[in-house]
């Protein structure tokens, strides 16, 4: 196996950790989505965490896209 | 390869109209960065001075403005408390300034022929400053209000005293994480929906070169998904815009309540 293709293979299994994002996020939208119909007075109050879980969730999904970014563009 | 297109070169900088300006040896020409970044000042001037009328019965140019300025108003006092008030005009500045940069960036103004637009939040350097920018007046504020009491911040209550020598290093890590988490998250996100766009685009475009029935059916799918991410995009750039402000509002209240 050549290097180029070493580090196209490494990009791609990196960017599997994306889709296991999806999942997390998928989670965190699908818990209070559940709360909420349970609950429909109290969702509109706790919206701000709805929203700082999707970025604590996505952010760790992008830092596997960064790996991916930098084994395709920065390894020479 | 004839009619390759190249993803990641809609995020070049160059200088505006090719005039490189180079000074005491640093380069510091106008780049298509900084330009949009007066174009999202103007478009920000133009919302702000249209809407901040004193009119009893107020327009809706003046409710637009309004409401924005009650949200971020709004956050402060929910994540804050009565102290949040003095905040309110950086976040506002902040939020409003990534929000607008977002969407002038996504603007599909490039069916006028060279008349592309740039995200300039799709550049680590841009998210990044303004990342620091938020951490350094947290830290600011902590070391204003509570002097070197301030580092009680990393021994949370009731934490029991056996535990301290592991906890202190895993809060004082993630403290210091904060900044380089906000500018990332910003950043991999406009670039990500972009390289998306550009793909999908390049798509429609290379499908329709290749011509024949599958060709077509290939540019047709490509543009109805390209709608789809475009609408998700819209979404993705207000929903950036405010975790940035809300992130920045919770780590003020880390700084000016220690716990």
């Amino acid at each position: 196996m050549t290097d180029l293709g070493a580090m196209y293979i490494g990009a791609g299994l990196a960017a599997i950790g994306v889709g296991l994002a999806a999942l997390g996020v998928g989670n965190v939208f699908g818990s209070f989505l559940e709360g909420a119909l349970r609950n429909p007075g109290a969702a509109d109050g706790q919206q701000g965490r709805l929203f700082i879980g999707f970025a604590a969730s996505e952010l760790l999904g992008l830092i596997a896209f960064v790996v991916a970014i930098l084994i395709l563009f920065v390894v020479k | 390869m004839a009619g390759r297109i190249d993803p990641m070169e809609q995020f070049l900088v160059e200088p505006v109209l090719g005039h490189r300006l180079v000074l005491f040896g640093y380069d510091v020409s106008f780049t298509n960065s900084a330009l949009f970044m007066f174009v999202v000042f103007g478009l920000l001037f133009v919302f702000m001075a249209g809407g901040l009328k004193r009119q009893l019965v107020p327009t809706r140019w003046q409710v637009a403005a309004e409401s924005v300025i009650g949200f971020i108003d709004n956050m402060m006092q929910v994540n804050i408390g009565p102290e949040g008030k003095k905040f309110a005009p950086y976040i506002f500045s902040i939020f409003m300034f990534i929000l607008f940069a977002n969407l002038v960036g996504v603007l599909p103004l490039a069916i006028v022929p060279h008349l592309h637009t740039f995200a300039v939040t799709s550049h680590i350097t841009v998210t990044a400053v303004l990342a620091f920018l938020s951490f350094g007046i947290v830290l600011a504020v902590g070391f204003w209000k509570h002097g070197l009491h301030f580092f009680s911040l990393f021994v949370p209550h009731g934490a029991p005293g056996w535990l301290m020598p592991v906890i202190i290093p895993v809060e004082f890590v993630s403290f210091m994480v904060r900044p380089f988490s906000l500018g990332l998250r910003l950043f991999v996100a406009m670039t990500a929906g972009h390289i998306l766009l550009e793909v999908f685009g390049s798509f429609v475009v290379q499908g329709l070169n290749a011509g024949g029935p599958l060709g077509i059916v290939v540019s047709a799918l490509s543009f109805v998904m390209i709608v789809g991410v475009s609408a998700l995009e819209l979404l993705v750039c207000a929903i950036q815009a405010y975790v940035f402000a809300l992130l920045t509002s919770l780590y003020l209240n880390d700084a000016v309540h220690l716990h």
